[in-house]
């Protein structure tokens, strides 16, 4: 089942010095890859990244160090085919070739978890940064359930996951690649079996473990050759082995409490679970201006006792204008569970505000947390130009840490919901009340009476008589 | 003599069948050139296609709407004409078996969704102020283009509008109406505005006719699916998807439609003929008293499809190249060399973060209602004690 996220589009314009750039990137390029990770459960994860790059003509004076961030954020966008109509067409070759011939929506959508995203930042090409060239990354990321698409069993193909294989590479790609991990299972060749075989692998240190890759080059012509289609299949030839997944060092969960349609508490738990590190968190939270927040209850404790963040910013919210921004660095302990919670109000909404559907309740824009999370294995700088896209996204030069931009789950909270129909009901008893009382009222003291004679009957009235006088009986 | 006669007679005879002959291949190309005036004088084609019913009961709304999205746009008209509001999600929710799919027949033969749809007004963004004001044009400029009807007085539109009504009136999303007298005024707008050159009007509700009854503004036609004090009815249920999938009169719209490609010439007197009461159970029926041509005229195609009259030139184009923009992009490769490899930008500085410096509030002058405060203060003060302590406070 398709799990609806929330659309988040951030734009960060980083105008400052800072930016990969190598002489021979040529003039614009797309780069695509798609990276395939068997989940422990059997699910399937897929997450393609196309990124293009194309240089501007633009030339800026000097050199601005400021940063400018804009937030917005729509709490609750059903993502279906129709927003990912208008994203295919950003991609130059447009779900005709390469990669994106995979991207069917019946398939894309009937997914445990489905995610898009398109990024975008500016370059510099040379140190003064008066040059720049600007980067537009797309990425969508997919889980696949592995009974609804397998049919119960746990391998998997790409004509299986998409319903599509891969045919020719996108003639403008400069590089079109495809990550199959098998860190698990690249040691020995009796639990898997990965169809075709890969030519080569890769090994880095992403996400702070050391991960192995199958690498399939679709650009490499051995790959296309005989069948004109590539479907990268993986078989179990041994059932795996049910292990829980390990745990992730930063993890958070948000939730509303509290009874009642006036007050609330809006909570947030950061779980840090790394055994002995500790590490800052960016809390980042957006509350819509209905629910007014109480800042003085903000509290945040970590194992029992009072944590006080190093940076805090709030910039209250205005009536039907802006949202809260709530922004703090929080230092969470190692081994330990943090909570920040702040108690809110609900307001009360003109009645035209509501929706047209106001008894479902409003929602709340999930929380964004940025953490350098310490890694298990350190990694080594690398050349950005030549690692997998993957890798790039969010780079970080010191390889002690990695970078995680977590997003928690959106809330639902109702508002005090007036009854609609009580304008019609109003009217009706009004109007009821107008028309028996004061109409009553009103006839009794405006009403004449007089007496009518009554008529002493037409040519009916006489023909009759005249027929009861020859009957002898007296007239009427 | 009889022989002359004769001959004057046969003479005569040829002279007068050369004429007719003459007379007839005049007349048809006349005819042609008759039929050629009364050919529609559009240039651009759009439609806006509404759907105003929301919750998953109302499946079969969302799917008339679609299916008409799908045949428009198989017939010719891009999603840049095309204005496709829909008041819930049905494809994507979580009620349905298939996601990102709606269909219309049963046994889920056709989905209508397709893989390509484009909606520009969704879900709460459906209000009666929204659709007027796409129809008349008053938009806030920062509208994005895909949501406006950009229409000139040499455009046709089709405007189609499907969920729940009543006698004069169309219910949006459970909580506002659009009554035919509003509907009749915007068609007026867009008329004074130049906004379209004709516009063809369906509408699939319970008592559709009463929606065109107040029309008064010229070259417009409509059709209905029911009369005044008829109910529309819905097509066929679907045992997997649980709900209604289609109305009647859209459904049989749609099998009319599909047997149409952008060359035929069908006209409106069949589409007028679609859905008779048997197969309906509603009467349907339609509107042409303002329209100026005569329906037999009109195709199908001039409000369903985009089809353009086109001429074929044989001159020759020729492009030239962009040689200055190469020159310059040399020597930005020039430049780059000698650089050294840059980084990205800190993805999380901290230490920045930590050591801001608070930035500093401006100072503004108090403002009317604290200085009226204080002048009221003042002014009790003096009252009660006395003007005697003034040269003692100032």
């Amino acid at each position: 089942m398709a799990a609806a996220m929330p659309l988040a589009l951030v734009v960060l314009l980083l105008l400052g010095p800072g930016g990969p750039a190598r002489a021979e990137s040529p003039r614009d390029s797309l780069r695509e890859e798609l990276v395939i990770t068997p989940l422990p459960s059997g699910d399937v994860a897929a997450t393609f990244q196309f990124r293009i790059r194309w240089d501007s003509e633009l030339q800026r004076e000097g050199d601005t160090d400021h940063y400018f961030l804009r937030y917005a954020v729509l709490p609750r966008e059903v993502v279906c085919t129709e927003n990912l109509t208008p994203w295919k067409k950003l991609l130059p070759c447009s779900s005709k070739a390469g990669l994106s011939v995979l991207l069917k929506a019946d398939r894309l959508f009937h997914t445990r978890y489905h995610s898009q995203a398109v990024h975008i930042r500016p370059i510099c090409r040379n140190a003064r940064c008066t040059s720049i060239s600007w980067e537009l990354r797309q990425t969508l990321s997919v889980v696949f359930d592995a009974f609804i698409t397998g049919q119960g069993k746990k391998d998997w193909s790409l004509f299986r996951m998409f319903s599509r294989t891969l045919t020719e590479p996108c003639p403008l790609a400069s590089e079109s690649r495809v990550y199959v991990d098998i860190t698990n299972y690249s040691q020995d060749n009796e639990t898997v079996e990965v169809n075709p075989p890969p030519t080569t692998t890769y090994e880095d240190v992403i996400l702070g473990t050391r991960r192995t890759y199958a690498v399939y080059d679709l650009l490499d012509t051995a790959m296309i050759n005989n069948s004109r289609n590539l479907n990268l299949q993986l078989k179990w030839k041994k059932p795996p082995e049910n292990e829980a997944p390990p745990v992730p060092f930063l993890h958070a969960q948000r939730y509303v409490s509290g009874y009642g349609l006036q007050k609330g508490e809006l909570s947030t738990l950061l779980y840090n679970t790394h055994p002995y590190r500790a590490f800052p968190v960016l809390l980042l939270d957006s509350v819509p201006w209905y629910l007014r927040l109480y800042v003085h209850t903000l509290t945040i404790t970590s194992k029992g006792k009072e944590n006080k963040p190093s940076y805090i910013h709030y910039q209250p919210a205005q009536d039907r204008l802006q949202p809260h921004l709530l922004e703090m660095l929080i230092q969470l302990p190692a081994n330990s569970v943090t909570k920040v919670s702040i108690q809110f109000e609900r307001a009360l909404l003109k009645w035209t505000e509501y929706t047209p559907d106001p008894n479902h309740g409003f929602y709340i824009s999930p929380s964004v947390l940025s953490a350098l999370v310490p890694s298990m294995v350190a990694a080594k700088p690398v050349d950005w130009e030549g690692s997998p896209l993957f890798n790039t996204l969010f780079p970080v030069s010191d390889g002690s840490s990695y970078f995680v931009r977590l997003y928690t789950e959106p809330l639902l909270v109702n508002l005090p919901t007036p009854d609609f129909s009580m304008p019609y009901n109003v009217i009706c008893l009004t109007c009821t009340v107008v028309a028996v009382c004061y109409g009553s009222f009103y006839n009794l003291l405006t009403r004449t009476f007089h007496i009518e004679e009554p008529s002493t009957g037409g040519l009916a009235k006489r023909l009759a008589n005249l027929i009861r006088r020859a009957r002898g009986v007296p007239p009427l | 003599m009889a022989a002359a006669h004769c001959f004057g007679r046969a003479s005569t005879a040829l002279a007068a069948l050369l004429l007719l002959s003459f007379g007839s291949f005049a007349a048809s190309q006349i005819e042609d050139q008759a039929e050629q005036f009364f050919r529609s004088g559009h240039t651009n084609n759009w439609a806006v296609l509404v759907c105003t019913s929301r919750f998953w009961f109302n499946y079969r709304h969302v799917a008339n709407t679609l299916s008409v999205y799908r045949s428009v746009k198989r017939l010719g008209i891009p999603d840049s004409h095309i204005v496709l509001m829909l008041a819930d999600d049905m494809a994507c929710n979580p009620r349905n078996p298939k996601p990102a799919t709606v269909f219309s027949h049963k046994n889920m033969e056709l989905n209508v969704y397709g893989d390509d749809v484009e909606v520009d007004y969704r879900s709460y963004e459906v209000t009666v102020e929204n659709f007027l004001r796409v129809l008349t044009g008053r938009i806030p400029p920062s509208t994005p283009r895909s949501k406006r009807l950009l229409s000139d007085d040499r455009s046709n539109i089709l405007i189609y509008m499907t969920g729940h009504g009543g006698n004069g009136f169309l219910k949006f999303q459970d909580s506002e109406e659009i009554t035919n007298i509003e509907l009749a005024d915007a068609f007026e707008q867009m008329w004074q505005k130049r906004r379209y050159n004709e516009l063809l009007f369906i509408i699939d509700t319970c008592q559709g006719a009463s929606m065109y009854e107040r029309f008064y503004s010229p070259n417009i036609m409509a059709l209905a699916s029911s009369q005044v004090g008829e109910d529309s009815l819905s097509h066929q249920p679907d045992p997997a998807i649980g709900v209604h999938l289609m109305d009647r009169y859209t459904f049989y719209v749609l099998e009319f439609l599909e047997e149409i490609n952008p060359a035929s010439q069908t006209n409106m007197n069949d589409l007028f003929q679609v859905c008779p009461k048997s197969l309906c159970v509603s009467t349907p029926g339609h509107r042409t008293d303002l329209f100026q041509r005569d329906p037999k005229n009109v195709l199908i195609t001039d409000f369903f499809g985009s089809v353009r009259k086109v001429e074929i030139t044989t001159e020759t184009i020729s492009l030239q190249q962009y040689s200055e923009m190469e020159s310059s992009y040399k020597e930005d490769q020039m430049d780059e060399e000698l650089m050294e490899p840059l980084k990205y930008a800190e993805q999380l500085p901290v230490a920045q973060i930590i050591h801001q410096k608070p930035k500093l509030k401006d100072w503004h002058p108090p403002g009317g209602f604290i200085l009226g405060l204080w002048a009221l203060i003042i002014m009790v003060f003096f009252k009660t004690y006395g003007i005697k302590h003034m040269k003692f406070i100032f």
